[in-house]
């Protein structure tokens, strides 16, 4: 009997992934639909516009750069499910990572170790500086019960002008002249080796590291487990044993630990500092996008951060053809709403499906006995 | 019975004697048994009782007509008019009204402004509150319902805030009324008054479905009664030609599980020992209030009490989850000071009050679900050992007869009954020496009530101390070695359960006493 279990439970399994697949492409091509309509709206031509971006898309130089502009994402959006897998909104990755690249990038100049090391340690300080950052809000939550939306949105604004006001005053290094100021070089033994020459780094590598890591722990170690029932029920979790605001405190400085890797790509791997004009901004946000579409597990954040980096890496294409550039935004956006509103039909129709079929399979039991 | 409905009305009562008719209703609904070929007529202005096993499909009968499901097959007859209800708000403007078990009522407003919540009077766009609370007031003295409108919901007492949920349905217009298991949350006090209430609105014209499985008040109450097993009609009987053994034999199918005299001994050793426990609250009384008893070991303490009077904060107090003043002591060392981890680590365990709140992850899988607070020892290194949990979770499938396709389904899909096997399963697995039970088999059916308390039993002999807490008297007189009886947080009586009686344990749980 165990056996027939089984099977039931692999094609359970297999029945799950490609319901949610099918209802993530789904969702895609409605999105690209709406768009068309869109577009259409405005007076441009959408066949046109998609026809660019997949001519443009689809060119090997293309191939790499999507790569490079998924990497920043696939670490926001796996900080942002850290988050969610607890019912914890971190809407701060944004502060958390422009504070990680600054503290990272300045210290990453004041040591001096041998190169995989030196490496290393700007990756650990940033993490630790995101955690910190991360840490402030959780501390809020756990001690006045204040909500981590609020808190870490808040926090966002203030970091941007705490990091302004460090790097102003103590990190600003003019040496180099021009406008474009930024922290002190950090020495090639502190940078991130290229994978592609001038156009991918090796963080693309420690991103996808990072969504392995993440799956083994939120997924198959005892503190994944205590994370995820404290989300699916923080009550029934308590009662277990297990203490809320440890795992609140844990879950919100490991959320902003990955977070702080996410201008690492830039910090070490391009720019080899940090400035305030050097470090693109609006990742934080960006990741929350990408989660969603995703659903918080990390192949799915892969394969979104992919089809993101895909769009974004063909909106200049786009600007020079004369069809404007932020239909790139709109149709991520709408991609975003579409999935969600999909995902949240097609998992209650699962959950039926599920119900149906376990009512079924008692039955036949029942006949059996 | 009220003169404002728009509805249109049948000139006489006696056009159509069956006021609801369902005929041939079958459903098939996931995870619970369907209706099958479901056949009823209720007479007009009586008090028709539904009973039945939980699971039997009763409450999927109901939400079919309010209108909550929509039948696969068979109809529905309102008034001998053939309808079709797509929605509650359809049912409604029918003259069906449900009272849930839950009460939904806002506990800001006045008593006055629930009842009118959702149809409000108006006069020109505005409020018009005093029409409203005239109407109320009739409703209310027509049954024989005595209540400040005034009052804020928060102030009244379970019985009273059920009141305002029946007079809510009233000033809807409802001629048929659905009370799903209304004596559910009241003592015995409670339950006759409510009687009374019930038996006015009857001679009034209304017609009363009153779904329950308390086999002693069917009786008492109803005019007809109606038993569903396993989705169909068992019978339908007159209360005069059956008693409850009979009924209950036509509910279950087959002989009754029995309490039994225990043979075992309580024990010499103090297993579970409580001194002046207080629990502290902010800017209100004390929800616990200087509580002391000792449990021996093999021995079971049963807390009467109406919901609300401080068992719920005294067994948070026991797990650690919550602040305190006195001492607890397990296994004869102190535990006051220990979280609720450590005192699991030792031996205590916990039954919750509500499964679907405090105890289930209803999204995850029954391993899963098995596997919580057991997390420690179902793994390896750091990570979960999948392997045991699974044979562990079907360990507990077995010994507590859950019924499922397998442990990889989600919890959501049992039965209330199975669900609440699993979670006695997963607290009882680790063999503890200290059981907190609260309401162990609160809604569950009667096959899986017996189950569950075998187990327990079972664990009793074996040493387990246990300290139960239910509103079910007949479940506290009938596993109880002694019986302490809580009352606004304080234990206002200890009982012998062999001399105790449901009324002399209503006195003492509503103060009476």
């Amino acid at each position: 009997m165990n056996k027939q279990l089984d099977i039931h439970r692999n094609s359970d399994a297999m029945r799950k992934s490609l319901a949610t697949l099918g209802s993530s492409l789904g969702a895609i091509f409605l999105a690209l639909f709406i768009c068309a309509v869109l577009l259409l709206v405005t007076g441009k031509d959408p066949l046109a516009a998609y026809g660019k971006i997949l001519e443009t898309g689809f060119t090997s130089d293309k191939f790499v750069e999507m790569l490079k502009r998924a990497t920043p994402l696939i670490f926001s959006a796996i900080a942002v499910a850290i988050g969610f897998k607890m019912n914890l909104f971190n809407i701060g990755v944004e502060g958390q990572y422009l504070f990680a690249a600054l503290i990272a990038a300045e210290m990453g100049t004041h040591v001096s170790l041998p190169a995989p090391l030196h490496v290393l340690f700007i990756l650990v300080v940033a993490m630790v500086s995101g955690a910190a950052w991360a840490s402030i809000a959780a501390f809020l939550k756990i001690v006045r019960g204040i909500n981590e939306v609020i808190s870490t949105i808040m926090l966002n604004y203030i970091a941007l002008s705490f990091i302004q006001w460090l790097f102003e005053t103590f990190f600003r290094d003019d040496s180099d002249g021009g406008l474009n100021v930024k922290t002190t070089k950090i020495a090639p033994s502190g940078r991130m080796p290229d994978l592609v020459h001038d156009r991918l780094n090796g963080m693309f590598i420690v991103a996808l590291l990072v969504a392995f890591v993440f799956w083994i722990v939120v997924f198959r170690s005892r503190f994944g487990f205590r994370l995820r029932a404290s989300g699916l029920n923080p009550i029934a979790a308590r009662t277990a044993g297990i203490p809320a605001s440890r795992m609140i405190l844990v879950a919100l400085m490991l959320s902003g630990a990955v977070a702080g890797l996410v201008a690492m790509p830039a910090v070490i791997g391009d720019v080899y500092g940090y400035g305030p004009s050097a470090i693109a901004t609006q990742y934080g946000f960006a990741g929350i996008a990408v989660a969603l579409l995703g659903r918080n597990h990390p192949l799915g954040i892969v394969g979104a951060a992919m089809l993101f980096g895909f769009l974004d890496s063909t909106s200049a294409e786009l600007q020079l053809s004369g069809i404007p550039s932020s239909i790139v935004k709109v149709i991520q956006a709408i991609i975003v709403l579409v999935v969600v509103i999909v995902n949240e039909a097609s998992s209650r129709r699962y959950n039926r499906r599920t119900a149906e079929r376990a009512a079924m399979a008692l039955k036949s039991l029942d006949a059996r006995l | 019975m009220q003169s404002e409905s728009v509805r249109p009305k049948l000139n006489s009562a006696t056009d159509v004697v069956n006021v609801v008719e369902l005929t041939n209703i079958s459903k098939s609904f996931p995870g619970v048994i369907a209706n099958r070929d479901i056949s009823l007529q209720i007479d007009r202005a009586t008090i028709h009782a539904i009973v039945g096993e939980n699971g039997a499909g009763k409450s999927t009968l109901m939400k079919i007509l309010y209108g909550l499901h929509q039948p696969d097959s068979g109809t529905i007859a309102i008034n001998g008019v053939v309808t079709q209800f797509k929605s509650p708000s359809e049912a409604m403007a029918a003259g069906i009204g449900m009272v849930h078990q839950h009460f939904m009522l806002a506990d800001n407003l006045t008593v006055l402004e629930n009842i009118i919540l959702g149809s409000e009077p108006t006069k020109y766009g505005v409020l018009s509150l005093g029409d409203a609370r005239k109407r109320v007031k009739d409703l209310a003295t027509s049954i024989g319902v005595e209540i400040d409108l005034d009052l804020p919901i928060s102030d009244l007492g379970v019985g009273q805030r059920q009141r305002v949920e029946i007079l809510k349905v009233l000033f809807r217009g409802a001629e048929i009324l659905v009370l799903d298991e209304p004596t559910a949350v009241l003592v015995p006090q409670e339950v006759d008054e409510l009687f009374v209430n019930l038996r006015k609105l009857v001679a009034n014209g209304t017609t009363i479905l009153f779904i329950s499985h308390k086999l002693d008040e069917v009786l008492s109450i109803s005019d007809q009664i109606t038993v569903i097993r396993q989705g169909s009609t068992v019978a339908t009987v007159s209360p005069k030609s059956v008693d409850r053994l009979k009924l209950a034999e036509l509910m279950v199918g087959s002989d009754l599980p029995s309490h039994g005299e225990r043979t075992t001994k309580v024990g010499e050793k103090i297993l579970l020992s409580v001194r002046n426990l207080t629990v502290l609250a902010k800017a209100r009384k004390n929800p616990v209030q200087n509580v002391s008893f000792d449990i021996f070991e093999s021995e079971i303490i049963g807390i009467a009490g109406v919901d609300g009077n401080g068992q719920f904060e005294l067994c948070e107090a026991l797990l650690g989850l919550v602040d305190i003043q006195g001492t607890v002591e397990l296994g004869g060392k102190d535990a006051s000071n220990l979280n609720v981890r450590e005192r699991l680590d030792q031996g205590l365990a916990y039954i919750p009050f509500d499964r679907h709140r405090e105890g289930l992850m209803l999204a995850a899988s029954l391993w899963e679900n098995g596997l919580l607070g057991h997390e420690a020892t179902l793994s390896r290194g750091p990570m979960i050992d999948v392997k045991a949990a699974r044979k562990s979770c079907r360990e507990i499938i077995e010994r507590f007869g859950v019924m499922t396709p397998s442990e990889l389904v989600p919890a959501f899909v049992l039965s209330g009954g199975n669900q609440q096997k699993l979670v006695v399963g997963r607290n009882l697995a680790n063999t503890p020496k200290v059981l907190i039970a609260a309401h162990p088999t609160r809604g569950i059916d009667v096959g899986a009530q017996a189950a569950v308390w075998k187990e327990i039993r079972r664990s009793r002999d074996a040493g387990m101390s246990v300290l139960l807490v239910s509103a079910d008297l007949e479940e506290v007189l009938g596993l109880s070695d002694r019986i302490l009886v809580m009352f606004d947080g304080e234990i206002s009586a200890e009982l012998d359960p062999k001399s105790a009686t449901p009324q002399i344990l209503g006195k003492y749980m509503t103060g009476m006493q």
